[in-house]
């Protein structure tokens, strides 16, 4: 319980990854959420990679990590602006709402 | 190492906590600021374990641009208040009981492998690019990202620069009825276009033909 080890932040990380995906499974509000949840399980996967750097004595996993921060910067900006246009043709980005590939 | 543990929980529980009212708090602009909260918590994790560079690049790329570009957003849209309960619509509540025990049966999942990694010690010695324990942090990562990821940092900047085309592509529009300074025509606009010399005789006028 004192003695922090590697098992305690790979708890940590899937316990985020978890509510990340409940946020995704869960979320009926709009797609903003959404795209938030997939910065959580984001996040919790840089949580990983980290402690598994730090326990192993290990630089590799940070230097994903700062590939995976890259990327997910490109990700938000890409999606936000999706998100953007769709709002401009639509106005709304309610889940429930969106259906227009329904068929 | 007592107050590793006591820091360890206490950013642990408010990166948990932060991130359960991402997902559950009714407004979007709430939303974003815990997700900046958790963003910071973890942040402060990292410092706390040794990777100072990631946990102070996560402040400045996640909390400093990714999470006000939400909020931009956010604002933009004007979707920030949603008067609907979160369970209320009978639509979507159907999905509801499969998404949690997904949820759960992944969250058991995830345990169970970390479990397995408890019991697994003869993977430690699989390392590739040990710790310099003389140099700090920032000096390591350096040493190695310029000169064995190179090109791999590399295409991450090509990553960011095919994200900013695209976003500027997405949301670029050309509305009609909006009068524009054009360059192109301003500058390639010649003298002979504009000013004509025209002798005039005395006693008549001059007549254009445009």
């Amino acid at each position: 319980m004192i003695d922090i080890g590697l098992g305690h932040y790979l708890t940590l990380s899937a316990i985020i990854f978890t509510i990340g995906i409940i946020g995704i499974f869960l979320n009926r509000k709009n797609i903003i959420v959404i795209l938030m949840s997939i910065e959580l399980i984001l996040l919790a996967v840089n949580i990983n990679l980290v402690a598994f750097s730090i326990f192993l004595n290990d630089l590799s996993g940070q230097i994903f990590t700062l590939f995976i921060l890259t990327v997910a910067a490109a990700e938000a900006a890409i999606g936000l602006a999706i998100i953007v246009v769709y709002y401009r043709n639509s106005s709304t980005i309610r889940v429930e709402e969106i259906n227009s590939l329904k068929g | 190492m007592l107050a590793h543990a006591i820091f360890f929980y206490i950013f642990s529980f408010i990166a948990i906590v932060s991130a359960i009212m991402v997902t559950v708090s009714k407004n979007t602009v709430h939303s974003v600021f815990f997700l900046i909260l958790d963003f910071i918590s973890i942040s402060c994790l990292f410092i706390m374990i040794g990777a100072e560079f990631l946990g102070m690049i996560m402040l400045i790329v996640y909390v400093g641009a990714v999470a006000v570009l939400f909020l931009f957003v956010v604002m933009m849209l004007n979707v920030a208040q949603q008067k609907n309960q979160w369970f209320s619509a009978r639509e979507s509540s159907k999905h509801i009981p499969i998404g949690l025990i997904i949820s759960v049966i992944i969250f058991f999942e995830l345990i169970i492998v970390i479990g397995g990694w408890k019991y697994k010690p003869d993977l430690m010695p699989a390392v590739s690019l040990t710790m310099d324990k003389e140099i700090s942090n920032t000096h390591a990562l350096g040493n190695i990202l310029y000169t064995d990821y190179i090109h791999i940092f590399q295409l991450s900047g090509m990553v960011l620069l095919v994200a900013m085309i695209g976003a500027i592509v997405l949301t670029f529009r050309q509305r009609s009825g909006v009068k524009r300074q054009s360059y192109f025509s301003q500058i390639s606009r010649e003298r002979s276009d504009a000013v004509e010399i025209i002798n005039v005789e005395s006693n008549k006028g001059v007549k254009f033909d445009d």
